[in-house]
């Protein structure tokens, strides 16, 4: 990919100089973006660092590790973030690939059905936590709980009886519409001869969508799988507004647990090693997401 | 032809209730802002009332609403504005004179968007402490402008990739310097593209709820994270929340749909076309 050669004048060697000015700024923010930080909670999680007792301070070596894999929250909310980031993503990819099929056909009034379907993408996370929790989800007044009672049902008590699934409802709302606009968008590559094609083989609505758009959307959902992922590893107004956590630690996921361990204990090490834990975690998908990223990239 | 009415009429049949049920919460929300207290917590749910303004006007008389949508309106613009001033001339470079660096360069800016942002919380809360940024609106319109440069970056480099080189070369023949050729050619003609990346990176500092809880209280904290006061027990007018909500994020919503193609070509980093 070597440059082009700038033919139109020989004189001088236009392109490297200006352009690299150009790119310094931009270049160096982000450098110091994603080194500093990054050091920063490297260094701070082998330190005994508490900014309650700003007096012990020391390198502590994995001692803020051994403290964070003991911790008995952990393994909770670990187990939460797994259950968060899996119930999400199967309610938005499975129910987004439907959409997708559904809203691509012509509708009467198509336009504004998609308008209606994707707005919740555009709602500021507390005020959806808000809404589904209050107004939605209340058990005594709730729009639910009165759906419930009138088909003879006894209303759900969600923050109470089933607090995580409550959050990974309200989280898949929101992120419903997401999967959905990418899986449309991709949709609309889906050449019509091929499906045109397969309707003359006599393939059916349910072998057209096994065999010719499940396929042609396979990358598509692996792209919102990944961005998805590692949007949804640090979930965090949903909680803070609707469980705090709680109850116990039923709602406590890897990213509420560091916020606890940092703003709420002022454990600076302890936090830090949680903060290293959850970078790991999003390298994974990371490392995938970049790899379907650069095959697409041109330049 | 009988068969594709038939057709688009059972599609809208399926459709339709969907579309509705997704938006039923936002409805719901916005009816229920021009309900009374007891209206909007009566069971049956009310559908038909006599609309009143008193929380609109109860919310917009809270002085601190008018002071906390100021700070989104700030934060989020002065955000892309200094986001845009950066990323502009390097998504220029990048898209005029490629090197053999250029794509890794991209690459690379890209996967900076990928660390969460409570990996990071300790070490932006300490430095925010030591700078003096703790609940100032300045913090938070630098800690966006990082957030999202990466996007806006390779969003405007690939609208820019669009205009034709030879009107740039021609201006160069004239003359022209960078700041020229980018100021008086480049950004009109890439106009289209270079507003939607803005109206995205809006959206983004607008919604944005990890940094603006951890580190805005009552002074500069954006909507966002003043919304989150109505979750206290007392706080609780389920009228008034929705008022407030409502206006909340009318203007988002709007800027949303208006840029909704965009929008898929930002999130994704263009893995998807």
């Amino acid at each position: 990919m070597a440059s082009r050669p700038d033919r139109s004048a020989g004189r001088r060697r236009r392109p490297s100089s200006p352009a690299f000015a150009l790119k310094l700024p931009a270049f160096l923010i982000l450098l110091l973006w994603a080194v500093v930080p990054l050091a920063m909670t490297f260094w701070f999680s082998l330190q005994r660092y508490n900014l309650l007792s700003p007096g012990v301070r020391g390198f502590a070596r994995l001692e803020n590790y051994r403290y964070l894999l003991t911790d008995p929250g952990l393994a909770t909310a670990i187990l939460n973030t797994l259950v968060l980031v899996t119930g999400v993503l199967a309610i938005t990819v499975g129910l987004g690939t439907l959409f997708a099929v559904l809203f691509d056909q012509p509708l009467f009034g198509r336009g504004v059905a998609r308008v209606l379907v994707i707005a919740p993408f555009f709602v500021m996370p507390t005020v959806s936590a808000l809404v589904w929790k209050n107004m939605l989800m209340d058990p005594v007044n709730g729009v639910l709980a009165w759906l419930a009672r009138g088909v003879g049902l006894r209303p759900v008590d969600w923050f109470s009886e089933a607090p995580l699934a409550a959050i990974v409802v309200i989280v898949a709302w929101q992120w419903l519409p997401f999967a959905l606009l990418v899986l449309l968008t991709a949709m609309q590559s889906l050449d019509p001869e091929r499906r045109e094609a397969a309707r003359l083989d006599g393939a059916g609505p349910l072998a057209m969508f096994f065999f010719i758009t499940l396929p042609h959307l396979r990358r598509a959902i692996g792209v919102v799988v990944m961005i998805e992922t590692i949007f949804l590893l640090s979930v965090f107004a949903e909680i803070f507004v609707t469980t705090a956590g709680g109850p116990g630690l039923a709602t406590t996921n890897l990213a509420f647990l560091i916020y606890r361990f940092a703003l709420l204990d002022f454990d600076i090490g302890g936090a830090s090693a949680g903060g290293v834990l959850a970078i790991l975690l999003a390298n994974i998908v990371a490392v995938f997401l970049m790899r379907a990223v650069s095959r697409n990239l041109e330049t | 032809m009988k068969k594709s009415l038939r057709d688009k009429t059972l599609g809208s049949a399926a459709a339709w209730p969907v579309a509705l049920v997704m938006f039923f919460p936002i409805f719901w929300m916005f009816v229920s802002g021009f309900k009374t207290e007891v209206e909007a917590v009566s069971t049956p749910p009310k559908l038909v009332f006599r609309p009143t303004l008193e929380n609109y006007a109860a919310v917009w008389q809270r002085a601190d609403y008018v002071k906390h949508a100021g700070n989104s309106v700030v934060i989020s613009l002065g955000s892309t504005l200094l986001a845009l001033i950066i990323a502009v001339p390097a998504a220029y470079a990048m898209a005029f004179f490629p090197t053999r660096r250029t794509r890794g360069m991209l690459l690379w800016m890209l996967s900076t968007k990928m660390m969460p942002s409570v990996g990071v919380l300790v070490p932006i809360y300490l430095l925010f402490r030591d700078f003096g940024l703790l609940d100032k609106r300045l913090g938070l319109i630098l800690l966006y402008t990082l957030v999202n440069l990466p996007v806006v970056v390779w969003m405007v480099f690939t609208f820019f990739k669009d205009v034709p080189r030879e009107i740039l070369e021609a201006g160069r023949m004239d003359g022209a310097g960078p700041k020229h050729e980018i100021v008086n050619l480049l950004l009109p003609l890439a106009f289209p593209g270079v507003a939607s990346t803005a109206l995205l990176a809006i959206i983004l500092a607008w919604n944005e709820s990890f940094w603006s809880l951890n580190l805005t209280a009552a002074k500069a904290a954006p909507l966002t994270a003043f919304m989150a006061s109505f979750s206290s027990p007392e706080g609780l007018f389920w009228a008034k929340l929705s008022a407030a909500s409502t206006m909340a994020i009318a203007p988002i919503v709007v800027l949303g749909w208006l840029s909704q193609r965009q929008l898929v070509r930002g999130l994704t980093f263009g893995a998807i076309k």
